[in-house]
């Protein structure tokens, strides 16, 4: 299992593009992918599901990977967080 | 079978082709016991496929035709239809021995009550993603088509019961001939759209939709509001013969492309064009536009799956400014509610939303939005002759509220080193009676006016202009509507202030010579409108007609004063 934690900076929070982008980045991984904010867990594979935690800009997360591509997976997430700027 | 049915022309011309009906399908589920749920949820996943297959489709197409940026929405549809606490949640319900259909339905409610709960703008606007998507399945399911307007690869005429713009916003305009809508008039969302793509439309034909099949033969003839069902040679070759000589006089009014337009005694006024996106610029070129009278801003935000960020309407508003050079430019600040909605954003459900929250008062209720847009218009300023008009301004306070707001952004853009022209107007649309009253108070603080004649009229009837009951009412030379119309004029005038009308009446040769008359500075229409009334004001005297209007002000009706100008044009 892969940990990684991150503060939201996307003005708009994990929201629209951000959530999109990164929801299709880890759908393609065979690992478990989840986002935890404020002790609650979504499957970050599942738009509504990430959605639906309402995370806003400034937001600390943290995201876990779990399976046989578990490295890949979070290397993806850190990738598309930077690369987007949708958190550090 | 050979049938003619007849609604109202709205915009001229001759389309002869191939009925597309747009579609609003019936999708009521029921709530059924089933005995093998691996089967039901086979189906499920069949249905899931088809609507993926589709979507990648119509995805594409919408990249093709109008771009990456409006395909974007469906690419989120995607990730909606594939998402896997949407599936689990169907296939636990299904594997209870609950259908698919009522399985889905109870899913979709769930997330979309989930969405419209939340306290975030945004989310409780992706709840209608959640619903299109449920939509798609839902019609799989139960076997019924739903028409795909993007997927449109031929020439066709389409048939509605109304246009929505959002769905207006997903049309070819390459394959669309034509409209014929059931409800309407020539105020209508259809109405200024046909005239805008230069096609005919006709409206309010109440029973296109029941008596027109798909791929029905059809002429219409948006100048009597004629539409024909499987017409015989003979008609074909009549209409082909008129649509010819239609074309031809289009192509004699272009001799006044390159001409300004000016009075038979030597008086210049401005005409300018309405235009609702960078898309209607080549138009407005084409038909020796002066200006733009009335850029309708909420069109960037329609067709799209979220608000245009800052810089997206930066660019959009910068184009328009650099291609206009030194030709003024008004744009008008977002004016939705009323009959204009956007897919992610839920306005609120009002009785009357025509008195409602909308324009700037619903700005005003989202101050980041409205200034988003604020932002993005002061940074576009150095690229042109621009004019900000606020729409449906009431109280100067509202005046006063919202130039306040735009001078706070422009402080703040300073701050940041942004250059910002300073020679920008401020102005606003003068649609409701209470500000045509009061025009003298509003004229001292506002650069400019432009009469926004659709809504000025309905306010001043109180007659809605979607409702044919009372279309009577709905009477742009009304007694009542032309005094307010030369008060402000007058009032601004007084204060050197310069005042344009952007309603569909700027381009109505019945009031075009009123006008004159009264003084107005600019005119505001259809870029295809715009040769013509060039051509008229060429024959008309500006001298004459302000000595008619004296005359005119004391007639009683409409009719009295339609007959006038007749008689004397």
């Amino acid at each position: 299992m892969e940990k990684k934690t991150y503060t939201i900076t996307s003005s708009e929070g994990l929201h629209a593009r951000p959530c999109s982008m990164l929801v299709s980045a880890v759908t393609p991984f065979k690992s478990e992918v989840t986002i935890t904010y404020k002790e609650r867990t979504a499957n970050l594979k599942s738009i509504m599901g990430v959605m639906g935690m309402g995370i806003e800009s400034g937001a600390q997360v943290e995201v876990t990977a779990d399976g046989a591509d578990e490295s890949e997976a979070i290397a993806k997430v850190d990738d598309i967080m930077k690369k987007e700027s949708i958190g550090e | 079978m050979k049938q003619t049915i007849t609604g109202i022309g709205v915009s001229d011309g001759i389309a002869i082709a191939k009925a597309y009906r747009l579609e609003t399908p019936d999708l009521t589920v029921e709530k059924l016991t089933i005995e093998q749920p691996e089967l039901e949820i086979a189906r499920f996943e069949a249905a899931k496929d088809e609507a993926a297959v589709e979507l990648e489709e119509i995805r594409a197409k919408a990249a093709e035709n109008f771009g990456e940026d409006k395909a974007a929405i469906f690419s989120a549809h995607l990730l909606v239809l594939n998402d896997p606490e949407l599936e689990s949640s169907v296939k636990g319900s299904i594997e209870q021995g609950i259908n698919a259909e009522f399985a889905l339905q109870q899913a979709a409610d769930t997330f979309t009550a989930m969405f419209e709960s939340m306290d975030n703008e945004y989310m409780r606007e992706r709840a209608a993603d959640v619903r299109d998507v449920t939509k798609r399945l839902l019609a799989k399911l139960l076997g019924v088509h739903v028409s795909d307007p993007s997927t449109i690869n031929e020439e066709v005429i389409i048939i509605a019961d109304d246009l929505t713009p959002s769905a207006t916003a997903q049309l070819n305009k390459q394959f669309v001939k034509g409209f014929v809508t059931d409800i309407g008039g020539r105020t209508s969302h259809s109405a200024i759209l046909g005239r805008m793509l230069e096609i005919p439309a006709v409206v309010g034909t109440k029973t296109a939709m029941a008596s027109i099949e798909q791929g029905t033969s059809l002429i219409i003839d948006g100048t009597d509001g004629t539409v024909l069902l499987e017409p015989t040679d003979e008609e074909k070759l009549t209409y082909e013969t008129k649509k010819t000589t239609f074309e031809q006089d289009k192509e004699l009014l272009k001799r006044f492309v390159s001409e300004s337009t000016v009075t038979s005694d030597g008086h210049h006024v401005e005409v300018g064009a309405n235009i609702a996106s960078t898309d209607d610029l080549p138009l407005a070129d084409k038909n020796g536009a002066e200006g733009v009278g009335l850029f309708r801003t909420e069109f960037l935000y329609m067709g799209k799956s979220d608000f245009p960020t800052e810089e997206e309407q930066y660019d959009a508003y910068k184009t328009v400014l650099t291609s206009m050079g030194d030709r003024p430019t008004v744009v008008r600040t977002l004016d939705i509610g009323g009959d204009k909605e956007l897919s992610y954003f839920s306005t609120p459900e009002e009785m009357n939303p025509f008195l409602g929250e909308r324009a700037i008062r619903l700005c005003f209720e989202h101050p980041e939005m409205f200034r988003t847009q604020l932002r993005a218009l002061l940074r576009a300023s150095v690229h042109g002759n621009l004019k900000i008009m606020f729409p449906m301004i009431a109280t100067l306070e509202e005046f006063r509220r919202a130039k306040g707001m735009l001078l706070e952004e422009q402080k703040k853009l300073q701050a940041e080193n942004v250059q910002i022209s300073d020679t920008y107007e401020v102005g606003m649309m003068l649609e409701i009676p209470a500000a045509a009253v009061i025009a003298d108070l509003f004229a001292k603080e506002v650069d400019f006016f432009s009469i926004g004649t659709n809504d000025l009229i309905q306010y001043t009837m109180a007659a809605d202009r979607m409702n044919e009951t009372v279309s009577y009412l709905y009477q742009p030379n009304h007694p009542s509507v032309l005094r307010l119309i030369h008060n402000v004029i007058q009032a601004a005038h007084k204060e050197g202030k310069w005042v344009g009308m952007c309603g569909e009446v700027a381009g109505d040769p019945l009031s075009i010579p009123v006008l004159l008359g009264m003084g107005l500075d600019e005119f505001s229409m259809s870029p295809s409108s715009i040769l013509k009334a060039r051509a008229q004001f060429a024959d008309l005297s500006k001298a004459e007609w302000e000595g008619y209007i004296p005359e005119i002000l004391q007639m009683e009706t409409s009719e009295k004063i339609i007959e006038f100008v007749q008689a004397h044009s």
